[in-house]
């Protein structure tokens, strides 16, 4: 039994680490949000699905005729990245000024900002499945609750192998593209002034003020950051999975809130821990739970897996492995 | 933009007048009112009504479902959401488990109706036991995701348990028996009067509990958990009390609407739906009995008149959450208390970070000190 399920174990590493950098982009965004504003932004899955359509207007548009490498696929994951970040960040940035920033002027409750989210989640899904699908996709014979497929970009050749886990160089694709744009994040948040205004915002909103910070940019631009890191999961996801669909952000989002919260929610390193460690936790899991008798089909308990960690884990950290440490905690 | 301003402003004006006049009413105007109310409930469902309210769906059904068990769970929620300030989004997995416990025990081994309504509530209240017990002691955006997460659960193990019915469901659910001069068939009529039997019972509790010293403990612990507790509020038990009658109402829910479906499956239990109640509770006005109503009614009606517009109505409400808390973030009925709080800045559920100073945040700057 038990010698059936270990050799499984190192693919589901390297497959875990894959899916767990896709989860640690966007939940940046969530930390990030969360940070500045005590807000859980649920429409932030909807621009992490937003990310996985511009990139795909992106390869429609140029007409990928196969599979690439060496610069030309260099060339080309840039210009995804670029065009991806552009309007997922743009569309984050829309967002704050139509569904959060009324309310934050009239000092509304965090639970009415909860609302408004999830009705702007709610609108942005629709809007895709009736409308942008439908037309900019040209699906109106399938509708727009059906998968769209995506070209191949990268063939799923093996780089080197680990024990007996393959790495691919789709793969090493993603754990290299996700761990560069956090360090990224990390510099402009750690060394740029507009990114002390961003951490001066979050340790404590009213003396930032009077320092001269104007809140306004900083929210602005924290959901331009959080939303371009979207982006890039978005060209990433699109780039394994060769399809996405109106509601492909609602698990992923939920998921990466989830490694938000588990890495400590409002820390930048707390969201990339939280990340790696879920995707790595529920493959982790879905394999060793075929050890308990009459389990089979162990990737679909992988969602019950990563909730009951995350039970567990706030149970003996109430605010995650790392602490919320963007910001002295505030009641 | 400023039409719907003064539109907001007019229906301000007018609640408040019917909130100050409610608060001088002599007890027998109270009481016809509530008469009245129980009347045009059991009046309701009459084809006139009907074809106004719902000319493209049959209104009595829609009345039962989702009208009605929107109005239940709304309740249920009030007390979790709007009394005890705590944030709920897996709340539809006590709906589940009160809807499988009816599904499995009547088709398995033939129970009937009543003993499982029963049955379904003690369940359910297990349940928000077993999710609060260890829970509860996080604090309030941690509770909301894993709450978020048990909903998940309970769905996700329901599909993948062959036990009660995996993916496929469980079907041929067994009506209630009839009682003498009643029949539970397929007209939802019979059921729409359970529904607002339970209604009215859950409005009752829910006023009794407000007012009562469980009441002001909930109040204390939503407005500063810090400060009751050092008031000598158990706060934890009473937290995990709220989880647990909420769970209850949530669970009398599900008994009932499986009563009536004869077919549920996992994915009648979506994490959507939790939203939508939360939702309800919040657009109505949380904490406020007539408010919450209003808010399930609206929710599980709206959609359903605008059927015309077919598929755009999902998009619209979607527009329509956005835009009523843009204009209303305290929704569109307000407790008197509630009211006052919002003013303050925090609504008793804390307030956005980053606050640029508005009317109001200057105070809570000062009362945070």
């Amino acid at each position: 039994m038990l010698a059936d399920v270990l050799p499984q174990l190192g693919p589901a590493t390297v497959g875990g680490l894959a899916f767990g950098a896709i989860y640690a982009l966007i939940a940046l965004g969530y930390t990030m949000v969360y940070g500045v504003l005590r807000l859980i932004n649920f429409a932030h899955s909807e621009i992490f699905m937003i990310g996985t359509f511009a990139a795909l207007l992106v390869l429609n548009i140029i007409g990928l005729s196969g599979p690439l490498s060496g610069f030309a696929l260099f060339g080309m994951l840039l210009l995804l990245f670029v065009a991806a970040m552009a309007v997922s960040g743009g569309s984050a940035v829309l967002l704050e000024q139509i569904a959060y920033r009324p309310l934050r002027r009239r000092g509304g409750s965090r639970l009415a900002a909860l609302i408004s989210a999830i009705g702007a989640s709610i609108f942005l899904q629709e809007l895709f499945a009736l409308l942008v699908i439908p037309d900019v996709f040209d699906r109106p014979q399938q509708g727009g609750r059906l998968p769209v497929p995506g070209p191949r970009i990268v063939d799923r050749d093996v780089v080197f192998t680990i024990g007996n886990a393959d790495v691919r160089i789709d793969q090493l694709i993603i754990v290299v593209a996700a761990v560069a744009m956090m360090l990224l994040l990390n510099q402009v948040v750690n060394r740029t002034r507009i990114g002390r205004g961003i951490r001066a915002t979050a340790q404590d909103p009213e003396s930032a003020v009077l320092m001269g910070v104007s809140i306004d940019a900083v929210v602005r631009l924290t959901f331009l950051l959080g939303g371009a890191m979207a982006g890039v999961a978005g060209v990433l996801y699109l780039m394994e999975f060769e399809n996405t669909n109106y509601f492909v952000g609602f698990l992923l989002g939920i998921k990466a809130f989830t490694a938000a919260v588990l890495g400590g929610i409002g820390n930048l390193r707390g969201a990339l821990l939280g990340g790696f460690l879920l995707g790595l936790v529920e493959n982790w899991g879905a394999v060793l739970i075929e050890l308990i008798p009459g389990v089979v089909g162990g990737s679909q308990w992988k969602d019950v897996i990563a909730f009951v960690i995350l039970v567990i884990v706030l149970l003996f950290r109430p605010t995650g492995i790392l602490g919320e440490s963007l910001q002295v905690a505030r009641a | 933009m400023s039409r719907l301003r003064q539109l907001r402003d007019r229906w301000s004006a007018t609640i408040d007048r019917v909130r100050d006049w409610w608060h001088d009413a002599s007890g027998w105007q109270r009481w016809t009112l509530y008469g009245l109310l129980i009347v045009l409930a059991l009046f309701a469902p009459s084809q006139a009504v009907g074809s106004v309210m719902s000319p493209f769906t049959d209104w009595p059904s829609l009345l039962f479902n989702p009208i009605g068990i929107y109005i239940l769970l709304a309740l249920g929620l009030n007390i979790v959401v709007g009394y005890a300030g705590l944030l709920d989004l897996g709340y539809v997995a006590f709906f589940a488990i009160g809807a499988y416990t009816l599904a499995y025990l009547s088709t398995k081994y033939g129970w009937s109706f009543w003993p499982l309504l029963v049955l379904g509530i003690a369940l359910a209240a297990v349940s928000g036991v077993i999710l609060g017990a260890p829970t509860l002691r996080l604090r309030g955006d941690y509770l909301a995701i894993v709450t978020l997460g048990f909903g998940e659960i309970v769905r996700i193990t329901a599909t993948n348990t062959d036990e009660i019915g995996g993916a496929r469901g469980i079907t041929n659910i067994p009506h209630p028996p009839d009682l003498p001069g009643v029949e539970f068939l397929l007209d939802p009529l019979p059921y729409y009067y359970i529904v607002v039997g339970l209604i009215v019972l859950t409005i009752v509790f829910s006023r009794r509990l407000e007012h009562s010293r469980v009441g002001r403990a909930w109040n204390a612990i939503r407005e500063d958990e810090d400060a009751a507790e050092l008031m000598g509020v158990p706060t934890f038990k009473f937290k995990l009390l709220a989880f647990a009658i909420g769970a209850m109402i949530g669970g009398m829910a599900g008994v009932v609407l499986a009563g009536k479906v004869i077919f549920i499956e996992p994915n009648n239990f979506p994490f959507i739906l939790s939203a939508t109640i939360v939702a309800a509770v919040v657009l109505g006005g949380s904490g406020n009995i007539p408010g919450v109503m209003l808010g399930a009614f609206l929710i599980a009606w709206l959609p359903e008149r605008f059927r015309g517009f077919a598929e755009y109505r999902i998009l619209f409400f979607g527009a329509a959450l956005v835009l009523v808390m843009a204009l209303r973030p305290e929704g569109l009925l307000p407790s008197r208390r509630r009211r006052a709080e919002l003013r303050e800045g925090s609504g008793g559920m804390g307030s956005l970070g980053a606050e640029v100073a508005g009317p109001g945040a200057a105070d809570h700057v000062e009362a945070k000190g």
